[in-house]
């Protein structure tokens, strides 16, 4: 489904979300005190089943996750996903050491919600501002499970859906805690993500964009 | 006199956009590109250019050990590093391999105070 966006389209979409999340690992930096390591980001256009393939290599064991949707000129959901077993510790590591485990197992939703609302809100807003679009995000909501789960919420998916997979990985130094973030988006929301990143490739690259990769 | 800047970032859209900043700013200076840290590390070896402008977050060796190597065999070399990763472990690294953090997307403004600070201190005294 790579060809949905051409190599350079790609490559734009990639540096958006580097910028977005590298904003948005700063502000949980503060969070949790402890610098963010983040990966490069890849980005891959797949399908709801190649997703959720994907994850299920990936990982074993259920997963957790805070989901938001956005709409605007583009519309979809984000998610920020992490194998279960590590939520109390992310949790743990936001709140700080001092707290029971019971109550941290009832702070426990609400910390993952602003977390992600932090990760997930910060990389959104960076790439709507980028795109010079206005994105409105809702709440953010947990999500558990099998890596289905996150990929068949309703609407039920049309079959053209198209999953954009970003896989970045974030850990937090000295603690075993990592994750992933991804984007559903459907055939019109992609179609205009890609005349959004060709403004922004032309605002960007301006006089030095080949000719040969104009649109 | 038109010095030689070496941009290195894996985006080629991220070069793109530092080329521009360049063209406009500096139209007389000559610009070498390189994808990845081993890429600009030999340009190095060969002397190719005069000032460094690096991205932070690439595959490999990121940008802040890129800057040291550099530091390391081009003592008086100005380097910018690039990132929109501004936390306080990044910037402070930056600033002891005696970088300049620039955060991304960068203005033309914090372009055009790097790039004139790096031409005084390569004007012949």
């Amino acid at each position: 489904m790579s060809e949905l966006l051409n190599e350079l389209e790609i490559d734009a979409l990639t540096e958006m979300v580097n910028i977005g999340v590298g904003r948005a690992a700063t502000s949980l930096r503060d969070m949790v005190g402890e610098q963010v390591l983040l990966s490069v980001p890849r980005v891959n256009l797949v399908s709801r089943d190649t997703a959720i393939r994907t994850l299920s290599e990936k990982e074993v064991g259920h997963l957790v996750g805070v989901h938001q949707v956005f709409e605007g000129d583009i519309a979809g959901r984000a998610l920020l996903i992490f194998p279960d077993t590590k939520s109390l510790e992310l949790v743990r590591a936001v709140i700080g050491g001092e707290l029971s485990l019971e109550e941290i197992i009832e702070l426990e939703q609400e910390a993952l919600a602003e977390i992600g609302n932090i990760i997930l809100n910060g990389c959104l807003a960076t790439i709507a501002n980028l795109l010079q679009r206005n994105l409105k995000m809702s709440l953010p909501e947990i999500l558990r499970g099998e890596p289905s789960v996150f990929f068949s919420l309703g609407p039920p998916p049309q079959a053209g859906d198209v999953v954009m997979f970003l896989y970045i990985n974030f850990d937090i130094r000295n603690r075993d805690i990592g994750g992933y973030i991804a984007m559903i988006m459907d055939m019109p929301s992609l179609s205009a993500l890609r005349l959004l990143l060709r403004e922004f490739i032309e605002r960007t690259a301006g006089g030095s964009v080949p000719s040969d990769e104009r649109p | 006199m038109g010095y030689r800047v070496l941009v290195v970032d894996d985006s080629k859209l991220a070069r793109m956009a530092v080329a521009k900043a360049l063209t406009t700013l500096h139209p007389d200076w000559t610009r070498i590109e390189a994808a990845n840290a081993d890429e600009a590390l030999a340009l190095a070896s060969k002397d190719a250019f005069d000032l460094a402008i690096l991205d932070f977050n690439m595959p490999g060796r990121d940008g802040l050990h890129l800057a040291a190597e550099l530091r390391r065999l081009k003592p008086a070399l100005p380097l910018a590093v690039i990132s929109a990763n501004h936390q306080v472990e990044v910037v402070t690294r930056a600033r002891e391999v005696g970088a300049t953090f620039l955060q991304k997307p960068v203005t033309d403004k914090a372009m055009e105070e790097f790039l004139d600070d790096a031409a005084d201190r390569l004007a012949p005294r």
